[in-house]
């Protein structure tokens, strides 16, 4: 790689040589420049578009300024002697610029001069012109796009242009482009049948959904009827394999992507459903509670010490942990613990809680939703393949194992998770052998909401902060934590990956609404098959 | 028929049902022979509101009967109203006939709209108010007849229960956002104008369907009496209470919940059907679970297992919404979740038991202050 890199450089650094070299920098030459551009003052379109193509021909730098300004309409002739010139509009006169030395010329009144009017037909003629004379530009990227540009419009005029840049470019990745959109143009050219199969092996090996539209165009277009049909159309075919598989790939990536968010919102939820058999529906308010506290703390990073900010997630997931933590022991201290061994009103109680949440962040931050940064390094995304992955989704996914990692840690190896285990299987008799059950539940109750909120940390990063943000996520939680079943982790894990990836392998098909209807009615027969979800704890009660 | 009667009828219900009548007799009076210049003038638009509440109050009632008798908390109920609302909005779209935007005489304007040829087999027969008054019972009745037979057979109870109920009213309302689905997208369905005839927009047609409303929560009222006071009641109150015991006492209790839950569901599509004409308008909203949720706040403010107080919590929080929701639109959300936390905790038995547990927070509150409580000893033994 660093050798490459090496490579590049050095090519790099001799481009203004070889540019050098290339370009004749004659004054002769010059002079049958000017008399070029000086020829687009008269004559009509067709006559102009010669020109234009001639320009083309000569392949130097200068000539894409004069194009440019004349596709942009500030090409004009002085009315006096006939002379081209750029124009920039300076207050109600034009300053005029030589087109070929660049020099300024003074300026003029619009009534001294004459627009050089141009049709679609020389708009496209210029567009071809500018995309071979970039083939040439001392930038990479540059080149990169005007390759691109060719593979997109097919010009077989552009072939001469591409052959010369093929043999000067010292890029990989620039020349790869450049081939491409040489074998583009050549197969919309008449070239002879071996050198189009070469061309489609080399549209082959590029294997998007661009090059399957080009070889599919050739293979129905039935001018090219025989071997170069019969190849383009198997190529085509081979390019469709790998797309589908690559979507494949691309939908269990985004369904983990998704169900890694599910799994942040739903793994609270679990906790505290498992221990305590109660379902918390304020539960979504604590991800919204813990999205609030991101977005005041970038707000304070943000006035009082902005060369933070790429740290404000560290100085928000503690933060937003403690908050919502606080708030869910003082919820179940305050209301749920009165309610044991009905469930049924602990439900409705918390909802009424959501309720007042929701208002209380809507009178203080107001009803619209709040814009939260991303940090630098959570922006960008990865190319893979033909997969574009951003990378504040990466990030997500990642977060979200680890926190799940840490979850079951806690509870499989510290003395706290075993007694909440205790709990979980049978309250009673944990009690009986002298764990405080009271204070586990409302231990388990703070570390479940604190989850929640470090979740809408996550979650801030990638959908709108508004008083609704626990209302979104809330009935995706409840169906992970009833699909995957109650006190077990693993159970929750795998709830939530196989919604995610459904969800997504549903889409295409159905669109999004109805996808996620279709998983929720699954969910509604599976409840039925299982009622205790996927990881039920073994017992022998009748009621669990 | 007539020991049913008798002995669905205490106190309460009698006095419940003669409050009813007086509804029905004096609001309609009031508003259409009282000049608009007296005081006692009730406004038409009072008498929509008063029969939107009767509507919320039969809804109430509807769940009062599976989750106060029969313990099963449904936060779905609000799609079973939807349901019923959808039936008669079809029917009254049909009835627009080319009086819409677009004047097509079968069309409603959406699908005009929308491109589409011919009416979808299911709009079919919504022209006739037989059809759709027994599609207001019929759609609501089996989907929730499905539902509960898969739910109830493989013992889906508790939370779990409550939990998919929410689904499947939130599926349902993503469903009915859908244009595709052919029952308006999010616009719903509106513009309505006649009943059987009847412009929708009279005063005239106002006090008789507030008159219908009033009907309607009598007669559901008097079906979910006769049942909780029969002896297929008692066995519910069972299920509700202890229900492994009941089943190994040998009663089918699937098919016990099922058909609670499947006559619950008709009510509340009959309240939605009658809500409809008088709001003038049906659209996806009305499967929002959070309005599931709230019809159930509304039995809890009026007292589980009461049926009178159910109506009585949805005609208040109602009254309450409408009027917050006016003058103090800050505060609403407060109130309510307010009410949530305070009906859950402190009156378990809602307004109806508010007298017994005031009683008894007072007695209680009188032997801790050491004075003399008569009689509270002995009624503690008998209890």
């Amino acid at each position: 790689m660093i050798v490459i890199r090496r490579f590049q450089l050095i090519a790099l650094a001799l481009l203004p040589l070889v540019a050098l070299v290339l370009t004749p920098p004659s004054a002769a030459h010059a002079d049958t420049l000017d008399a070029l551009v000086q020829k687009l003052a008269s004559g009509g379109f067709s006559a102009r578009a010669k020109v234009v193509d001639e320009l083309a021909a000569t392949g130097d730098e200068r000539v894409s300024a004069v194009l440019e300004a004349l596709q942009g309409g500030d090409l004009f002739t002085r009315k006096s002697d006939k002379r081209v010139f750029i124009t920039r509009s300076a207050g109600d006169e034009l300053t005029l610029v030589d087109p070929i030395s660049g020099q300024q010329a003074g300026t003029a009144p619009k009534s001294a001069l004459k627009k050089i009017r141009v049709n679609n037909r020389l708009r496209r003629a210029i567009r071809a012109a500018l995309g071979s004379l970039t083939l040439l530009n001392p930038d990479p990227a540059k080149r990169l796009a005007a390759a691109e540009a060719v593979f997109k419009s097919r010009d077989a005029n552009a072939l001469a242009a591409l052959d010369t840049a093929i043999a000067k470019e010292t890029n990989a990745g620039v020349k790869r482009a450049l081939e491409e959109a040489r074998a583009a143009a050549l197969l919309y050219s008449d070239a002879p049948e071996t050198e189009k199969i070469r061309a489609i092996a080399v549209l082959q090996t590029r294997g998007d959904r661009d090059a399957l539209a080009l070889l599919l165009g050739l293979a129905g277009a039935g001018k090219d009827a025989g071997a170069v049909a019969e190849v383009a159309t198997s190529s085509a075919a081979v390019i469709e394999r790998n797309l589908a598989a690559w979507n494949t790939v691309q939908n269990i990536i985004y369904g983990v992507s998704l169900g890694s968010v599910l799994l942040l919102a739903a793994i609270g939820l679990a906790i505290t459903f498992g221990v305590m058999g109660v379902i918390n529906m304020a539960h979504g308010e604590m991800v919204m509670l813990g999205a609030y506290t991101t977005f005041t703390v970038q707000e304070i990073i943000r006035l009082s010490a902005p060369e933070l900010f790429d740290y404000s997630l560290f100085f928000a997931l503690p933060l937003a942990f403690m908050i919502a933590g606080a708030v869910g022991i003082a919820i179940e201290r305050g209301i749920i613990r009165w309610l044991y061994g009905r469930p049924l009103e602990t439900l409705l109680a918390t909802w009424g809680l959501s309720l007042i949440l929701q208002q209380a962040i809507r009178s203080i931050y107001g009803p619209t939703n709040r814009e939260v940064g991303n940090p630098s390094w959570m922006a960008g995304s990865l190319e893979v393949g033909s997969l574009t992955l951003t990378y504040n989704r990466l990030w997500i996914i990642v977060f979200s194992i680890a926190v799940f990692a840490v979850l079951l840690l806690i509870l499989k190896h510290t003395r706290f998770g075993l007694q909440v285990r205790a709990v979980t299987q049978n309250r009673e008799m944990a009690g009986s052998m002298g764990i405080r059950t009271g204070r586990v539940d409302a231990l388990t109750f703070g570390l479940g909401s604190g989850i929640a909120g470090i979740a809408g940390v996550a979650l801030s990063q990638i959908d709108n902060v508004s008083p609704n943000l626990g209302q979104a996520y809330i009935i995706d939680s409840f169906m992970v934590v009833v699909f995957g079943g109650v006190g077990n982790l693993w159970g929750t894990l795998v709830g939530a990956m196989t919604l995610g990836i459904a969800n997504k392998f549903l889409e295409p098909f159905t669109g999004a609404v109805l996808g996620k209807i279709l998983v929720l009615v699954m969910i509604i027969l599976f409840i039925q098959k299982r009622p205790r979800g996927l990881f039920a704890l073994k017992g022998r009660a009748v009621e669990a | 028929m007539t020991s049913v009667l008798s002995r669905s009828l205490n106190r309460h219900a009698l006095a419940f049902l003669a409050a009813l009548a007086v509804i029905a007799v004096v609001v309609p009076v009031l508003n259409l022979a009282v000049p608009e210049t007296s005081a006692f003038h009730v406004p038409t638009y009072a008498v929509a509101l008063i029969g939107k509440y009767l509507c919320f109050a039969l809804l109430a009632v509807s769940i009062d009967l599976i989750w106060g008798y029969c313990g099963i908390l449904s936060l779905g109920h609000g799609a079973f109203f939807a349901l019923g609302g959808y039936a008669m909005g079809m029917y009254l779209m049909r009835q627009i006939g080319d009086r819409g935007v677009y004047g097509d005489p079968v069309l409603p304007d959406f699908m005009v709209f929308l491109n589409w040829g011919e009416l979808p087999w299911y709009w079919y027969g919504f022209d006739q108010f037989w059809f759709a008054c027994l599609m207001v019972l019929v759609v609501p009745g089996l989907l929730a007849f499905v539902f509960g037979w898969f739910a109830f057979r493989s013992r889906v109870t508790g939370v779990y229960l409550s939990i998919i109920t929410q689904a499947l009213t939130y599926a349902l309302m993503l469903a009915f956002f859908r244009n595709n689905m052919g029952f308006g997208g999010n616009n719903g369905l509106t513009d309505f104008k006649d009943l059987l005839g009847f412009d929708l927009q009279s005063d005239e047609t106002r006090a008789g369907l507030l008159i219908a409303s009033c009907v309607a929560l009598a007669t559901g009222f008097l079906i979910c009496r006769a049942i909780v006071t029969s002896r297929f009641g008692k066995v519910i109150v069972a299920i509700r209470d202890a229900e492994s015991r009941t089943r190994f006492l040998g009663y089918r209790v699937e098919a016990y919940k099922l058909f609670v839950f499947t006559l619950s569901a008709c009510l509340a599509g009959v309240a939605g059907a009658l809500y409809v004409p008088q709001v003038g308008i049906i659209n996806p909203s009305e499967f929002a679970p959070a309005n599931s949720i709230e019809a159930v706040i509304w039995v809890a403010v009026g007292g589980r297992g009461t049926l009178v107080g159910p109506a009585i919590g949805a005609a208040l929080v109602n009254f309450a919404k409408t009027w917050l929701t006016g003058s103090f639109p800050e505060i609403w959300l407060f109130v309510l979740g307010g009410l949530f936390v305070v009906v859950t905790l402190f009156l378990p038995k809602g307004i109806m038991g508010l007298a017994g547990t005031l009683r008894g927070a007072l007695s209680r509150f009188r032997l801790k202050a050491g004075g003399v409580a008569v009689g509270e000893p002995s009624t503690k033994a008998a209890e």
